[in-house]
């Protein structure tokens, strides 16, 4: 108890002496008698605030246009020519700032953080494209997503990687959207934004990691199409399932399909449904029994992955800034010589009270716990979610986009040899 | 069986589609709730709210990212952590708060001998600041931007020695104003946040872009 109290009155000493030495007008102002003219303090302007509303004007027209050129004139030119504009506007232009994925950070610091008031730049980002894909197909992706775009370019030799692999692989978005808005909700960090893979190129101004991480998806989507789409995208996640849903989407035949087969190897994300024709087809028993073991099995799976996750929320929470400051109050390095590292110095001069630094780290691991449970457990949804998909097949007879996967870049329409009746 | 699918569809459709407008309803209700001053006018209808300086009027707009100079402990990752090489974040000039010292605490390395403006006595690694005669007793210090990078060294020995009139900030001319600034999350002292594009200076010594502007 004394111990602590000599300490907490050491720190308060030292807080008082490194305090701020602003507004401290050591030497006085000066009284110039040659005319010298102060200058002025440059203060140069951010981009006007008109531009925002641009960017949004932007977004929605070509949202109509691309899903007008899919839907209605099922014409793959055109969604070529206006990835290239979206590449070019949203890319280059705006250098990737504002951009739906990163919106849903935006969006969950909002709903959890009152005082952080989102820009409406920022909310139309995010609901829009879904709205749209809730009607249209995942029309966003096709040609206004400036990192789509960008790696359509490049898709020049697409291998198929086989409906397991993918359904597997395309289990990494859910982790990464769900760690998102676990760090976003924290106020902890935007990791879309800090993992962005283009946004350096677009600026032309990577620091080498970004541009090693570039390099590497660029080259792999020339033989994996859209890697960065199918199997990092945490708002290809959200379009997804809105997909599913969609009201219209884009079909590869104008009217019927006559088996022909002509587009089964037209899609290089492996998003066209193969028609499944059973052999044998499964009596009501087998049937019954799958759905009971699936119906039993994700709770399971929720409950296994929440308490994973809330054992690893130490871990999870580390990265905060908040809990790191604590961890570094509570054990100062052990070499005396040792300079203080930064985050003390700024502690000290901010003449905050150690429990209260304390306080806010305990609430912060809160947080993290219940996240983690949270986090947990729609992990485990989403593995029972594949389990289940992988064990149950869809019967259907022709071949579909899957409403899901489908960028609806309109490539497979022009491999259909039955044209509009 | 066909119809039973569109229905299911519709079902979904209508769930998320009414989730994502009450999300939306939340977010814009909280910001027009929020922007209203304690005479009660909604800040999206007054008329004055471009000059206004309550708190509340800054909500509803758009924000950039800034460093306040009274958090900031120069510890120096300002110059290392910007997405943007050299740094976005330069030493900025208060020149009303100068003293215009022959002895400049920002210019000199504090263990010099001589006052020259030799390089190896200068404090910033690049020579960015200029030293220019006015009058006995007084000179001038002016940051060349295309040098600076940033790295608070000048910043550290004026607010030190000095009148704290030399300060790092934001120059929004070269700011690409990432969603999530990465200097922001590395910053020791909390000293970076979101400001409202229409006062998007924190500086010391100097109210407000606007007053500057007179
Ligand atoms: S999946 Fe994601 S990255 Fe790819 S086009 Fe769609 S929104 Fe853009
Ligand atoms: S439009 Fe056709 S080719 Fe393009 S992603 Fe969809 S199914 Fe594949
Ligand atoms: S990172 Fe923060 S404390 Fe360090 S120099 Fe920049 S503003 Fe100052
Ligand atoms: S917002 Fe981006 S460009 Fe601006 S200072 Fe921060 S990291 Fe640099």
């Amino acid at each position: 108890m004394k111990k602590a109290l000599a300490l907490v009155l050491l720190v308060f000493l030292f807080a008082v002496q490194v305090m701020n030495s602003y507004g401290i007008q050591r030497f006085p102002k000066p009284e110039f008698e040659s005319g010298y003219v102060q200058p002025e303090t440059l203060m140069p302007d951010p981009r006007a605030e008109v531009l925002a509303i641009m960017d949004i004007a932007v977004l929605l027209v070509s949202l109509s246009v691309v899903s007008w050129l899919v839907l209605k004139k099922r014409s793959r030119n055109g969604v070529f020519w206006m990835s290239l504009f979206s590449l070019a506007y949203f890319g280059f232009y705006r250098e990737g700032c504002v951009c739906a994925i990163g919106s849903i950070q935006n969006v969950t610091l909002a709903l959890f953080d009152t005082s952080y008031i989102i820009p409406l730049s920022a909310l139309i980002f995010f609901v829009t494209p879904l709205v749209y894909t809730l009607f249209f197909g995942r029309t966003f992706c096709a040609g206004v997503c400036p990192f789509g775009a960008m790696q359509d370019l490049v898709a020049f030799r697409p291998q198929k990687l086989g409906s397991k692999l993918n359904a597997v692989l395309g289990v990494i978005p859910y982790l990464y959207l769900g760690l998102a808005v676990l760090y976003a909700a924290t106020g902890t960090d935007f990791i879309i934004c800090r993992y962005d893979p283009f946004v350096g190129i677009w600026r032309l101004n990577a620091s080498f990691g970004m541009f090693v991480f570039a390099g590497i998806l660029l080259i792999l989507g020339i033989f994996i199409a859209r890697p960065y789409c199918r199997f990092l995208c945490p708002y290809g996640v959200l379009l997804n399932w809105s997909s599913r849903f969609s009201r219209r989407h884009l079909t590869i035949t104008p009217s019927d399909c006559i088996q022909c087969r002509l587009c089964e190897n037209s899609c290089p994300y492996d998003a066209i449904d193969i028609p499944v024709t059973v052999k044998n087809p499964e009596d009501k028993r087998t049937m019954a029994r799958k759905l009971i073991f699936i119906i039993i099995l994700i709770p399971v799976l929720i409950f296994a992955g929440g308490w994973t996750g809330s054992r690893l929320y130490e871990s999870l929470a580390g990265v905060n800034a908040k809990v790191q400051l604590a961890k570094q109050i509570v054990s100062p390095p052990k070499d005396s010589n040792q300079p203080e590292t930064f985050e003390i110095q700024a502690f000290k001069s901010s003449g905050k009270q150690q429990s209260l630094a304390f306080a806010e780290a305990s609430a912060m691991l809160g947080k993290f716990y219940l996240g983690g449970w949270l986090l947990g457990g729609f992990m485990g949804l989403v593995f029972g979610g594949l389990i289940a998909g992988l064990m149950i097949t869809k019967h259907h007879t022709d071949y579909i986009p899957n409403k899901g996967t489908c960028f609806s870049c309109a490539r497979c329409i022009d491999y259909c040899p039955v044209k509009m009746p | 069986m066909q119809n039973r699918r569109d229905f299911l569809n519709l079902l979904c459709r209508g769930t998320l589609l009414t989730g994502l407008a009450a999300a939306s309803g939340v977010l814009v209700y909280r910001s027009v709730k929020g922007g209203q001053c304690k005479l009660g006018t909604s800040c999206n209808n007054c008329q004055k709210s471009d000059s206004c300086n309550l708190p509340e009027a800054d909500l509803f707009r758009q924000t950039v990212w800034q460093l306040d100079p009274k958090k900031c402990i120069q510890c120096g990752r300002c110059a290392e952590n910007c997405v943007m090489t050299p740094s976005a974040v330069k030493a900025t000039h208060v020149y009303a708060m100068c003293g215009y010292c022959d002895l400049c605490g920002g210019y000199l390395k504090p263990d010099t001998k001589t006052i020259s403006t030799a390089a190896e006595n200068q404090l910033c690694p690049t020579s960015a600041i200029k030293r220019k005669f006015v009058e006995d007793p007084f000179y001038q210090y002016t940051i060349d931007e295309a040098l600076c990078i940033g790295c608070a060294k000048c910043v550290k020995g004026c607010s030190a020695f000095g009148n704290g009139s030399l300060q790092l900030q934001v120059r929004h001319d070269r700011c690409k104003n990432c969603n999530q600034c990465s200097i922001a999350r590395n910053c020791p002292s909390e000293a970076f946040s979101r400001v409202p594009a229409n006062k998007p200076y924190l500086l010391q010594g100097i109210e407000s872009k606007d007053e500057n502007r007179g």
